[in-house]
């Protein structure tokens, strides 16, 4: 069945791609939730948030790829389990419990710029820790904290939360061995 | 009745006379700013005009030596604060990226070689090990498979050997926890450095180099400011940037998140959430220093 | 100004002296000259041209120190026998003991001085103008105590000799109170050194409760061997008179102390070894070495090689009463503690190190140079000072001696009234 593209569609459509603009466009000033100078964050405080939110750092996507519905909007959605053609730099590395998982458990079948929840729950990418917690929740609890993962600022004040993508590949999460700095000069060579 | 006269004495008051000329003229030839550096007492013992003097005659002496402009400040420590640390020891990779990042930010003597921060590769099936473990290991990746990596550098100590053992009182800890030396009264007998039991103090062997281009010029009279020849420095939890609020530079710099910082007195810290619910450990408990700076697993 | 009269009498005894004394003067003058542009290449470039580093950071010059706060405390030490076996030359004993405390003393202050980072520095410490870290830097004690120590021993020695030198009879009760009371101070100063290192519970390798009895056990071996070398010498070359039993008693004395530090050593060794703990590791690098580190090990067994023979010749009646062999056992147990207290305590209580890693450590030259800087000047004072001694209680030099000399020099005589 092949779509057919009124002009109610198109409206609807480019009204879409805008609101997704604008909304990558904000979500590259890293602050969604600004602190004043001292004001602290708690574990507290961030379970009753307004929103839910956390000031993070946007989503890494590579170049091109976002908004997915560029592609996806003329593609046929299909639920079921297959090599796919297209992707095969992820496809190619993909190991995020591969036996049982596959990329419709987290990406979303229709709204392909949202990810989505075993319950079916839509959400942004800019949310997507709360997709990671779904499976690694004592992860994300730590997280939210501040325990676990990188974050940077001021420990009495703004801090700056990275994204679980933005360490951990979505695709292939297991941290991939790095180069070392240079070991310390042993004492007894200052002595030659 | 006859008496001799005394020649010796004579003499004696001419050579005495031409020595102290002599002296005098030579001590005069050192200009009154190295004297008043000489002459300056213990740190804690000034006040704060005396304190604004010696912070301004530095801050021109940094920017003349390094042609940047050179902030010091001797901002004190704030109420209510005690610092803690906690290193996730299952997180840490081994990659040395806080070994340097410090080195940058403290600037500390690049030849000789100074590091704060020892990072020590241990093997997983020995446990904490020191006596076997490897400060100098060179792998073309990390982690290696079969070692985990322990980083120490000061530990802060609630109950510090160093600051007991210094015969001058040139190092003390400050009331927000961060041991900190006076470097402009340390006399370098490194007896502080014997006392350490985790290697956490260092020397100014020679006179310390730093690149110019490389010099951090935000610096704290009791932190980072460059040393000199002949004195002992160590971690001082970045005292300049935690005192503005900011993150140590390990902290910030570690890829993998493995390191922790934060306010002890503080409920709300992560410093606080780790202690009450992760397992934490401290290096060399059986001494009794009671370190601020604590190991978890948080895996 | 009589004193000043007595200084300027002291001093020239010290620029007159036989061809040997002259080229003994002219060989240590020599040695400090040379050791002396060692220590200025360190001035200038700093301590790096030394072979300290961050894991060893006290070496060489602190275990000199160590040794020579030994021989200060023991060469007192002579002066409660003296006492007790009621020699007749008491006094002659008691001025050469403190002589060679004085000039130990001294030494031990350069090497001070000489590893400290900021030597002008030094002012720091006084208390006063300084700020002196007392009582909880055991550093601040030793200050006290070697001090209080030097000043004590100075004052007696110079009254005596003063004394004797006007030919005046000294006060006793000035003097002897003073003496017992330099015993428990040398003991102190020796006690308080060892507690310098014990009081470190990071270097479990001193952390041990024996390491101030093992001082003071090893002060009272090898000390005492100096003065037993000293007093032949002083027997051949002036009037001293003191008889080969007094000498054999000193000897026999030496062997109890002995005795005692093998013991010391040996509970040591058995505790490390047979609890095997991990604190065996600095027992091990100095006695067997660490994997292909084996440096000191040469050192450690000489060390203990030298001080059993010596042990040996000295308990044996035949070989402690024959001089050659009691010569013998004292340079060897003299040797045997200088290793002991430089090397073998120092290094291997930093190797390995708080984080156990092993960094080799041996002097470098420049630390050479300034420890023989330093000796030789130490020899050359108490050559000086024995000198001095020497001339104005065995060969009566004195007031008179300076008087008549005077008279025929080109001293003017000036009528003060007529």
């Amino acid at each position: 069945m092949k779509y057919y593209l009124s002009t109610k569609f198109k409206i609807e459509y480019l009204l879409f791609l805008s609101a997704c603009f604008l909304i990558v466009r904000c979500s590259d000033t890293s602050e969604v939730y600004k602190l004043g100078k001292n004001e602290k964050i708690s574990p507290g405080k961030i379970n009753n948030a307004i929103h839910e939110e956390i000031a993070v750092t946007p989503p890494p996507f590579s170049d091109g790829v976002f908004p997915c519905n560029d592609c996806h909007a003329f593609r046929k959605p299909s639920p079921v389990r297959r090599k796919l053609e297209w992707h095969e730099d992820i496809t190619d590395m993909f190991n995020h419990d591969s036996e049982n998982r596959w990329c419709l458990d987290c990406h979303d079948l229709v709204k392909r710029d949202s990810l989505r929840l075993a319950s079916g729950k839509l959400l942004d990418f800019k949310e997507s820790y709360k997709l990671c917690g779904q499976c690694h929740g004592d992860k994300l609890r730590d997280w939210k904290v501040g325990v676990h993962g990188k974050r940077t600022g001021e420990w009495n004040g703004k801090k700056q939360y990275y994204l679980c993508v933005s360490c951990h590949n979505p695709h292939s999460p297991k941290f991939k061995s790095i180069k070392p700095e240079a070991p310390p000069f042993r004492e007894d060579e200052s002595i030659k | 009745m006859k008496k001799p006269v005394n020649y010796s004495g004579r003499r004696n008051f001419l050579k005495n006379l031409s020595l102290f000329a002599v002296g005098s003229i030579a001590l005069s030839g050192c200009g009154s700013a190295t004297m008043k550096e000489f002459l300056q007492k213990n740190f804690r013992t000034l006040s704060k005009k005396e304190k604004d003097d010696i912070i301004k005659d530095l801050e021109k002496k940094y920017t003349a030596r390094y042609g940047k402009e050179f902030h010091v400040t001797d901002e004190p420590a704030a109420d209510g604060v005690e610092f803690g640390y906690a290193l996730d020891l299952s997180r840490c990779i081994g990659c040395r990226r806080c070994v340097y990042a410090c080195v940058k930010e403290n600037n500390q003597s690049r030849d000789p070689q100074i590091h704060y921060i020892q990072v020590l590769q241990m093997e997983k099936e020995k446990g904490i090990d020191f006596a076997h473990s490897d400060v100098h290991y060179n792998p073309d990746l990390v982690p290696e498979e079969g070692y985990f990596y322990v980083p120490v550098q000061c530990q802060q100590c609630r109950n510090p050997q160093c600051t007991e053992v210094c015969p001058v009182k040139a190092t003390w800890q400050e009331p927000d926890g961060i041991v900190v030396v006076d470097y402009n009264w340390c006399i370098g007998c490194r007896y502080c450095m014997a006392a350490c039991p985790y290697g956490a103090r260092h020397f100014n062997w020679g006179e310390p180099h730093i690149p110019a281009e490389e010099i951090n010029p935000e610096t704290h009279y009791l932190g980072n400011r460059p040393r000199m020849k002949g004195v002992v420095e160590k971690c001082t939890f970045c005292l300049k940037r935690v005192r503005d609020g900011k993150y140590p530079a390990c902290v910030e710099v570690c890829p993998v998140g493995a390191r922790k910082f934060g306010n002890l007195l503080d409920p709300e810290s992560e410093i606080r959430y780790i202690l009450a619910n992760k397992r934490v450990l401290v290096l060399k408990q059986e001494l009794n220093t009671q370190p601020k700076f604590y190991y978890f697993f948080g895996v | 100004m009589n004193f000043l009269r007595f200084v300027n009498g002291s001093f020239k005894i010290i620029t007159r002296g036989s061809a040997l004394y002259y080229s003994w003067v002219t060989f240590l003058i020599l040695l400090i000259v040379w050791g002396g542009f060692g220590y200025s290449h360190q001035l200038a470039h700093g301590l790096i041209v030394t072979h300290m580093r961050d894991s060893v950071s006290w070496a060489f010059y602190i275990g000199n120190f160590t040794f020579l706060v030994g021989v200060a405390a023991a060469s007192v030490m002579l002066v409660i026998p003296a006492y007790v076996y009621h020699w007749k030359p008491i006094k002659e004993i008691v001025i050469f003991g403190e002589l060679l405390a004085i000039c130990a003393v001294i030494m031990c202050l350069c090497f001070i001085v000489v590893d400290i980072g900021s030597p002008l520095r030094f002012w720091h410490m006084l208390p006063g103008i300084g700020i002196l870290n007392f009582p909880s830097s055991l550093l601040s004690w030793d200050f006290f105590v070697l001090n209080s120590y030097f000043i004590l021993n100075l004052i007696i020695v110079v009254y005596l000799l003063y004394c004797h030198f006007y030919k005046k009879e000294y006060k006793v009760s000035f003097v002897v109170p003073l003496v017992l009371f330099s015993i428990p101070l040398a003991i102190g100063i020796h006690t308080v050194t060892a507690f310098l290192f014990n009081a470190l519970p990071g270097r479990p390798f001193w952390n041990s409760a024996l390491l101030a009895p093992r001082f003071l056990a090893s002060a009272f071996c090898s000390g005492p061997a100096i003065l037993l070398i000293l007093f032949q010498i002083l027997r051949k070359i002036t009037k001293f008179e003191i008889k080969d039993e007094a000498i054999w008693t000193i000897a026999e004395l030496m062997v109890y102390a002995m005795f005692i530090y093998l013991f010391f050593t040996v509970a040591e060794l058995f505790k490390e070894f047979y609890s095997g703990t991990e604190n065996i590791l600095y027992w091990k690098y100095l006695l067997f070495g660490i994997g292909k580190n084996h440096e000191i090990v040469i050192y450690s067994w000489s060390s203990i090689i030298m001080g059993s023979i010596a042990f040996l010749l000295f308990l044996i009646p035949g070989t402690r009463k024959n001089f050659i062999t009691l010569n013998i056992g004292a340079v060897l147990i003299y040797g045997s503690v200088y290793i002991e207290k430089g090397i073998a305590l120092i290094v291997p209580g930093f190797t390995p190190d708080t984080l156990g890693q092993i960094y080799v450590y041996t002097p470098s030259i420049t630390e050479v140079r300034t420890a023989v800087m330093i000796f030789s000047g130490g020899f050359l004072l108490f050559t000086f000072l024995s000198k001095i001694a020497i001339a104005i209680v065995f060969e009566d030099y004195s007031i008179n001696t300076l008087n008549s000399k005077k008279s025929e020099d080109r001293v003017k005589e000036v009528p003060i009234a007529m």
